[in-house]
């Protein structure tokens, strides 16, 4: 098997895999698992960008789209759930 | 009747992804874009890296509305008002986990961040990405100890929230004085006035993103 017909495989491979966490993304009815199916959809986007020579979008993606809007999403989650702990208190 | 609506959005999402892949087809010829002009021109940027050249000079405008948008995230916010419940938990002693994580990593992200500022001048890297391993850290020692926010008095906080906008905009009107047009940087110190907006804005861009992640503002209010 040449290089390239490996590279293909793999490109093939991230864009597969890549709309199934966006389909898990979306559609999983655990908000937690949602969240963490974005944050390595948001990865692997990064390493998408890479293969498309665009290193510089690569790492905004890892930093920002993975990391920072994931531990964003998860303190959202976390609030939610202790506010709606506070309601059931009530 | 669940059914129904779902099957209407089936067909809604086939159309749009039919009209989405016609208008892709029918697209014309790729043009080879403006990357030819950009190389052109690269000797006037005062940077060697087309991106960097790109976002902060020739669209430099561009990149100081993106400072502009995240610190009216940061004001709007702050403006949702305090959280409703302060969290069980203010800091996290006990968990030699994060203590480890907090210890090591913090240095190397600050190194990593100043090196990925200083390399955005000739390969990829520059301010955004410094600011966000700077704000990754940030979160880091958030989730390590709550109280760390208090740390940061309202003033300097504030400041520092706007220093990358402010440095930007000072820059920008500076040059005018020269006889240049606004963003028109000097080409003898374009390379040094681009590493001046960088370094504010990487401040203001690690410390916006923690504040987003912290959520309310920080310290008495003035």
């Amino acid at each position: 098997m040449t290089s390239n017909s490996l590279l293909f495989f793999f490109d093939a491979l991230l864009v597969v895999t890549l709309l199934w966490l966006a389909w898990q993304s979306m559609s999983s009815r655990d908000l937690f698992r949602g969240i963490v199916s974005f944050i390595a959809f948001g990865l692997l986007l990064a390493l998408i960008w890479v293969r498309l020579d665009a290193p510089d979008v690569a790492l905004a993606e890892a930093a920002i789209g993975a990391g920072l809007s994931g531990a964003l999403l998860l303190t959202a989650l976390s609030r939610l759930e202790s506010s709606a702990k506070e309601k059931k208190d009530e | 009747m669940n059914r129904i609506s779902s099957v209407v959005l089936l067909l809604l999402l086939a159309s749009l992804a039919l009209i989405l892949g016609l208008a892709v087809i029918s697209l014309a010829q790729p043009s080879s874009g403006i990357g030819q002009l950009v190389n052109m021109q690269m000797s006037n940027s005062g940077v060697d890296h087309p991106v960097t050249a790109v976002l902060l000079n020739f669209r430099g405008y561009d990149t100081l509305l993106e400072m502009a948008v995240l610190l009216l995230a940061v004001i709007a916010v702050w403006s949702l008002g305090s959280r409703s419940s302060p969290q069980q938990t203010p800091s996290n002693h006990s968990n030699p986990i994060l203590l480890a994580l907090f210890r090591m990593l913090t240095p190397l992200m600050i190194v990593v961040a100043g090196y990925l500022l200083w390399v955005g001048a000739h390969a990829p890297g520059g301010a955004f990405q410094a600011g966000s391993i700077l704000a990754a850290a940030g979160v880091l020692a958030l989730l390590y100890d709550q109280r760390l926010a208090g740390r940061l008095s309202s003033w300097s906080l504030r400041f520092s929230l706007i220093l990358g906008c402010a440095m930007f905009v000072a820059v920008a009107t500076g040059v005018m004085l020269g006889g240049a047009h606004l963003l028109q940087y000097p080409l003898p110190w374009a390379g040094s006035l681009i590493l001046l907006i960088e370094l504010a804005a990487t401040i203001s861009i690690g410390l916006t993103l923690t504040a987003l992640f912290y959520g309310t503002s920080t310290g008495e209010r003035p």
